[in-house]
């Protein structure tokens, strides 16, 4: 039985990759540019900005939560920055700065949650909002341009040959896979969005667990903000509109549940590889953008519709 | 009115991908009776009822209602039918009032085709079920359901069931979240249903209370049904024979371990508005029964004790050092461990498997640093969960798919693994089979032979007489009296210090 349920785990997100693979050989059979290296490059550099804010996002869902706040949070590390380097500081002095920022972004959403106790929803819907307009004040709505050349690497650099914010990626998925497969920090995130009384009576330190998880978030969120900024050479406070819902599809195709508790950071990779293909493939088909937003739901629907079967199948 | 049955049941088989649930089960209810139905956790009583009422399709037999085969696409058609149940679990809407949800559904309107409430209406239906059944002086109709208690929220149900005018009513375990006064009330109403012939199917693992209700007893063992019995010419040796189909050491295990020191005492705990001046000592090897009616303060008195509440005052001594608990976890590393009497609730993480739930509060003896030792963690776990003897397929199994029993298991493995010094039990055996409670009655005793001390709550008065070797009572949050000795086995001395002092 344990075994044929792990078969079923393995199934569904075969079945996920599965549609990956079918959109791959569709898109090569019907597309010249598709398999191109410069087009795979740029699949990777779409996807590296929603991959990074959909692993924060899969680790506060998993705890039950949700994050809406981590696109205002990239708009603010983008001005901050950008703010800074116009200033004359150094790349590092202008990523530290906002790095605290973002930090202090994740610990009042923890705060409001965890200790005051509001719904994640509510309380990340109003600092998103706080965030927007924070970052429009900050810069009196208008973008910084941004020319240093070092701070631009983040964004626009390679590293033996492979372009930064695809290794960004990278180190983020790996970092994200240890804590939840390998330490206790991640047993305690399943724990909490399994059964939050269970797991304090059990002596985990919920408020603090949750609190941490919404500071990993928000430090992903800066992460984007800093190669969002670097690579359109800007800091904008209207950077990263709407960018929460790409994570939470990811998170939601990669079958993580909205309740918590349930769901794994590869599926979610899986999501957003996902989502990323299946945008460049209407690109390149040139579908419009009105036509791919219902194909993006419908595929939502899709996966969590499996999802479900495969779970409810269980019982 | 054909044939003598109001419900029969015949040849039910049910499988679930594969796994046989039931075969061949049977059952016949007679108007006006109440027909006990017992058999071990997964003996498949539930499912029967769940066919019964439409909830899961057959897939051979006949449920036949009234001397008509029926076969009901859903609870609501049970319902109109004149079949209803009350579920173990209950499940209102608190912020509707008592009068809406006995009513939910079919309110009356004030004009007819309108979408409005006939309030009043309502209301005065309502109170008049509740004069019938002497539930008026507590409940009022436009009282809101979160504001009732466990115990007034079933009634309710019982309520809304008899108003649908039910020719049988299922009732699932429905004292097991009830005190003794309120069990009381609960069989008054069924005295009520009886004499208007009403049939009722009563699952429960008491036996007491089987014997003191039921008129005959079916029994369900491994989805096969194994007979039915009049309770006045049944022993209860060969209910539990039928059950298990083995022979059961009669009674509950002795402890004969030494009692030691005094491992942990409280002084003067109180929690405002919830508990009062508690004091409480427990020796190494003892078992502390804790009598009281639900809602004395018993469990919360150990919720705050194991840092789960907050204390306003009071001071904790563990071996004769004064100490602070403000968290759960300061009470694991002082090894006092509380296996909570809700296993939803507090006791697991049903969605997780076993291993993560018996890890979880003991990384400790299973990680390097942040790092979790996987191959230690697999060995403790699968060697806490043998000593209990749980029965799965292996460690890597959601806790939800595990009977009561063997949940119970998997958080006393869990609690094991913490090495207590002090072992609380909040209600060990609730909504576990005979066989299952045998087992952790045998598993207490071996931990009391280790020296742990036990504070075992618990609401079934035979347990607590049979277990402890001394018990406190409380009442409204106060302890009433502590009975050692003779005194201890003494269910009246018990009931009076619990009843007593309001």
């Amino acid at each position: 039985m344990a075994q044929k349920k792990d078969m079923g785990k393995i199934l569904r997100q075969f079945g996920l990759v599965f549609v990956a693979l079918i959109i791959i050989i569709f898109m090569s059979i019907t597309s010249d540019v598709f398999l191109t290296s410069q087009n795979i490059i740029n699949i990777l550099r779409q996807i590296s900005i929603n991959g990074i804010l959909a692993v924060g996002m899969t680790f506060v869902i998993l705890t039950g939560g949700i994050d809406l706040s981590v696109g205002s949070v990239v708009a603010i590390t983008g001005v901050i920055a950008g703010s800074l380097l116009k200033d004359g500081h150094n790349w590092f002095i202008a990523c530290l700065a906002a790095l605290v920022i973002s930090v202090i972004c994740g610990i009042i959403n923890g705060w409001l949650i965890a200790y005051i106790g509001f719904q994640p929803f509510i309380a990340t819907l109003s600092t998103m909002t706080i965030g927007r307009g924070f970052a429009q004040v900050y810069s009196d709505g208008k973008p910084y341009a941004i020319s240093d050349p070092a701070f631009k690497t983040i964004g626009q650099g390679t590293f033996l040959g492979i372009p930064v914010p695809i290794i960004l990626l990278v180190i983020f998925c790996i970092i994200g896979l240890v804590i939840l497969m390998m330490t206790t920090f991640g047993r305690y995130v399943f724990a909490i969005g399994g059964n939050m009384s269970a797991a304090k009576l059990s002596g985990v330190r919920t408020q603090r667990i949750q609190t941490m998880v919404y500071v990993f978030s928000s430090i992903c969120a800066w992460m984007v903000g800093l190669i969002l900024a670097a690579r359109i050479s800007s800091g904008q406070p209207t950077a990263g509109e709407s960018y929460e819902m790409d994570a939470i599809a990811a998170t939601a195709i990669g079958g993580t549940s909205m309740n918590g508790g349930i769901g794994s950071l590869t599926g979610t990779i899986i999501g957003f590889v996902i989502l990323g293909l299946l945008q460049n493939s209407m690109n390149l088909m040139n579908i419009n953008s009105f036509w791919q937003q219902i194909v993006k739901g419908i595929l939502i629907i899709v996966a969590v519709f499996l999802d479900m079967r495969t779970k409810g199948k269980k019982n | 009115m054909a044939g003598k049955y109001i419900l029969e049941a015949k040849g039910i088989d049910k499988s679930f991908s594969g796994v046989t649930v039931l075969k061949g089960a049977e059952l016949n209810i007679e108007p006006g009776e109440l027909h006990a139905l017992m058999g071990e956790n997964g003996a498949g009583k539930s499912t029967l009822m769940k066919i019964i009422m439409g909830i899961y399709t057959k897939d051979a037999g006949k449920v036949i209602l009234d001397g008509q085969e029926v076969d009901f696409k859903s609870a609501r058609d049970a319902l109109d039918a004149g079949i209803s149940m009350i579920h173990q679990e209950l499940s209102p809407i608190p912020e509707m009032t008592v009068a809406e949800n006995v009513f939910l559904g079919r309110e009356q309107k004030k004009i007819k085709g309108l979408p409005f409430v006939d309030k009043k209406e309502l209301n005065k239906k309502t109170q008049e079920l509740l004069e019938e059944y002497e539930l008026s002086e507590f409940i009022r109709p436009n009282m809101k359901m979160k504001d009732l208690n466990i115990a007034q929220i079933q009634m309710m149900e019982i309520i809304k069931a008899v108003s649908y005018n039910s020719k049988v009513i299922i009732m699932d375990e429905p004292t097991s979240s009830l005190s003794e006064k309120e069990t009381e009330t609960l069989f008054r109403i069924i005295d009520s249903l009886k004499a208007k012939n009403v049939g009722i199917i009563y699952i429960s693992h008491r036996m007491e209370e089987v014997f003191e209700l039921a008129d005959r007893v079916s029994v369900l063992r491994d989805g096969q049904f194994i007979g039915c019995v009049k309770v006045a010419e049944a022993s209860r040796e060969q209910l539990i024979n039928m059950m298990v189909g083995r022979e059961l050491e009669g009674g509950y295990p002795k402890n004969t371990a030494k009692k030691g020191e005094v491992v942990l005492e409280l002084k003067n705990f109180t929690r405002k508005g919830v508990f009062e001046n508690v004091n409480l000592k427990v020796r190494a090897g003892e078992i502390l029964g804790m009598a009281g009616l639900v809602g004395a303060g018993r469990s919360e008195v150990m919720r705050a004790l194991v840092g789960y509440d907050k204390l306003d005052s009071g001071e904790i001594i563990l071996e004769g050092q004064k100490i602070e608990i403000n968290h759960p976890k300061d009470a694991i590393q002082h090894h006092i461990i509380m296996a909570s009497e809700d296993r939803k609730q507090l006791g697991l993480v049903l969605c997780r498997s076993i291993k993560e739930n018996v890890s979880l509060q003991n990384f400790d003896k299973m990680s390097t640093g942040s790092f979790i030792n996987k191959l230690k963690e697999n060995k403790l776990a699968n060697e806490y969960t043998e000593k209990m003897a749980t029965k799965m397929n292996g460690i890597g199994d959601l806790v939800s798919s595990l009977s009561g029993g063997n949940q119970q298991k998997v958080v006393l493995a869990k609690c094991l693994l913490s090495d207590p010094k002090v072992l609380i039990m909040d209600e060990p055996t609730r909504g576990i089979d005979v066989g299952a409670k045998a087992a952790i009655y045998n598993i207490m005793i071996d931990l009391a032979k280790q020296g742990i001390a036990i504070i075992m709550i618990s609401s079934e008065m035979p347990e607590l007489i049979g277990m402890s070797d001394r018990v406190m009572v409380m009442a409204g949050g106060k302890v009433r009296g502590e009975l050692e000795g003779e005194e201890a086995q003494s269910q009246q001395a018990i009931m009076n210090l619990a009843f007593g002092g309001e």
